[in-house]
């Protein structure tokens, strides 16, 4: 295989003349927003005590969307921001809508339910094939920590693919410019080819605020929903069905031993965690 | 017979990572009577060396040589994978940055299970793994159910499984590189090109004895102040966890972590830090680690010493003054 000589190109230099037509799909999900909630597992294990939580979209996928909106208004193009989900999934398409993103889509059917990583990646992919992506982005993980989505996606598209990212340099129509964060605060740089999947690490930008203004401005856009009819999904690879992997409960383990927490007044916990401070070492 | 379970092998510059012996554990408990095989990959005398030092621990050890993986670059160790791991195969991968990487796609590439980043296995039940994972950062566990009859993908947490250290093996090294590179090398999409090394700050916090590191739990940037009001009072450094690196509140060479420093003080003074294990994963050393945080389900309080559950905006303050009482 020939390998053409890699030549630096600072952003200044980067070749602007590009179509004008990176096509970019999201990937966001909507997860209970652990800065607002305490997680606590249900009285029978089968799920989070969903009473009273806030939602809002997962915070990986804010960077995400926000470096596609980036990447397009530097070199044109559009935005597209996709959710799996019930209808409540809507809320987060609109609300990444409202931070710039040209058009949402809802993948939604009842059939979804219970799909593992891989029935999720399949449902994506099928919706994939319809348009014509040059750039697929996804957070590098979400509330059950799997990061699973964007690596799986790739692979059944069959193109290249890279995690952790935290800088996008696009070079010029075919190929683009990534980091990867890796041990130690070194970061990884590599050339991809397009079309690619990435999943964003947080950092990669600062996520614009999205205001109540900016909601109503696309609180009338239509967001398309697609179910099984408008996919070719084959049923075996997807649902409760489908999944190979399954959840079988929540828990709380159990753990011998943990911190000994401090009680008392106030002052009873200062004197005593000062007094521990000066044994351990902890005040010079 | 017994399912082969296959180990992804991390080593750098000839010295194989702690994972590799951690993931013999980790086989263990999923197929008791397993026959584990390890696979590295690599160039020259550094793969060579790697090869040695397994093949006291495993009973097998399958080594790809190739000047192409001199770095490990996920995509092309991707495409070799799935043309030489045979069906149905078990395969284990330690869950770093390596293996968020490979991993999830090699589970499409083989048509097998992919379960992310296990903590524990409970043996079998109805035919099917029974696995630990933990969600929404550590806050909550599951059980999980894994098909493995087709096979699996499995990451493995690092530093969760005892490391085995019996070294009672005398391993045989097989030579995989003709069967794997055959048909050329895959993954040209994506190349390599550097790693560019992480700045050196003001302070080196690798070196600090003391460290009063803050998190999400301190809201604003302007609250800082006063967690370095509190460090300077305790004569340590301010060290910080990953949001208030992206919040850019604080430089990066800050950060704890296993994408940032691993520190190694005497007191570790964690402010509103929820300890996730990637936070605490750069917290060698065995310090003494007290947590203040308000939220006591917060998984600080599982890795500290003592604890406080309090609102540290209010905490720090008070706890200020205290020290600079006790010093006189």
């Amino acid at each position: 295989m020939g390998r053409s000589p890699y030549r630096m190109q600072s952003n200044n230099e980067i070749n602007l003349s590009l179509e004008g037509n990176m096509e970019i799909l999201v990937c966001v999900k909507r997860v209970p927003d652990t800065a607002e909630n305490e997680i606590e597992v249900n009285k029978d294990g089968t799920d989070i005590e969903r009473d009273d939580l806030v939602y809002s979209v997962n915070e990986w996928d804010n960077y995400a969307v926000e470096e596609a909106i980036q990447i397009r208004d530097n070199v044109g193009g559009t935005v597209t921001v996709l959710s799996v989900g019930d209808e409540d999934a809507e809320e987060v398409v609109r609300r990444e809508m409202a931070m710039g993103a040209d058009q949402g889509i809802l993948l939604s059917d009842e059939a979804f339910a219970g799909s593992d990583g891989r029935g999720i990646a399949e449902i994506i992919k099928a919706e994939v094939e319809k348009g014509k992506y040059d750039l697929i982005l996804t957070g590098a993980q979400a509330d059950d920590g799997a990061g699973q989505i964007g690596g799986m996606l790739a692979a059944l598209l069959d193109w290249p693919y890279a995690s952790l990212v935290n800088l996008i340099e696009i070079m010029d129509e075919s190929k683009i410019k990534v980091g990867r964060e890796i041990a130690g605060g070194n970061q990884e740089m590599n050339e991809i080819a397009l079309p690619c999947v990435l999943s964003i690490q947080t950092g990669i930008n600062e996520p614009r605020y999205v205001g109540i203004r900016g909601i109503r401005k696309v609180a009338s856009m239509e967001i398309p929903v697609h179910g099984t009819g408008d996919l070719s999904l084959s049923p075996e690879a997807i649902g409760e069905s489908g999944a190979k992997v399954k959840r079988l409960d929540y828990f709380v383990p159990d753990s011998g031993e943990g911190a000994e927490i401090l009680e008392g007044s106030s002052d009873e916990i200062l004197d005593k965690l000062v007094e521990l401070l000066k044994t351990k070492g902890g005040i010079k | 017979m017994a399912q082969t379970v296959f180990s992804y092998i991390l080593h750098q510059d000839g010295k194989i990572d702690d994972t590799a012996f951690e993931l013999i554990s980790a086989a263990k408990k999923i197929v008791p009577d397993a026959t584990a095989i390890a696979i590295a990959m690599g160039s020259g005398s550094e793969l060579e060396a790697a090869c040695n030092e397994l093949s006291a621990s495993y009973p097998e050890i399958w080594k790809i040589d190739d000047e192409a993986l001199s770095y490990p670059n996920a995509e092309i160790i991707r495409g070799l994978l799935s043309r030489i791991i045979p069906q149905g195969s078990i395969v284990l991968v330690p869950n770093e940055h390596f293996g968020m990487d490979l991993s999830p796609g090699l589970s499409i590439k083989l048509d097998t299970s992919f379960l992310p980043d296990a903590v524990d296995f409970e043996g079998m039940e109805d035919g099917k793994l029974k696995a630990i994972r933990e969600e929404y950062s550590g806050q909550v566990s599951t059980h999980m159910l894994c098909d493995i009859a087709q096979g699996a993908v499995i990451t493995v947490r690092p530093g969760v499984f005892q490391a085995d250290e019996s070294k009672g093996e005398s391993g045989t090294v097989v030579d995989k590189t003709a069967d794997a590179l055959q048909e050329g090398l895959p993954g040209q999409s994506r190349r390599f090109l550097e790693v560019v090394e992480a700045e050196v700050g003001d302070v080196d916090i690798t070196k600090s004895e003391i460290l009063v590191s803050v998190g999400r739990g301190i809201e604003d940037e302007e609250n800082l102040e006063m967690v370095n009001d509190l460090a300077e009072t305790m004569g340590g450094d301010v060290s910080c966890s990953r949001p208030i690196v992206d919040a850019k509140w604080m430089e990066k060479s800050r950060q704890v972590g296993t994408s940032g420093q691993t520190v190694k003080p005497k007191v570790y003074l964690a402010l509103g830090v929820s300890g996730s294990f990637q936070h605490m994963g750069g917290v060698k050393g065995a310090p003494y680690v007290i947590a203040v945080n308000k939220n006591p389900k917060a998984p600080i309080f599982q890795q500290a010493d003592v604890g406080v559950v309090a609102d540290i905006l209010e905490f720090i303050p008070m706890l200020n003054d205290k020290v600079k009482e006790a010093k006189g």
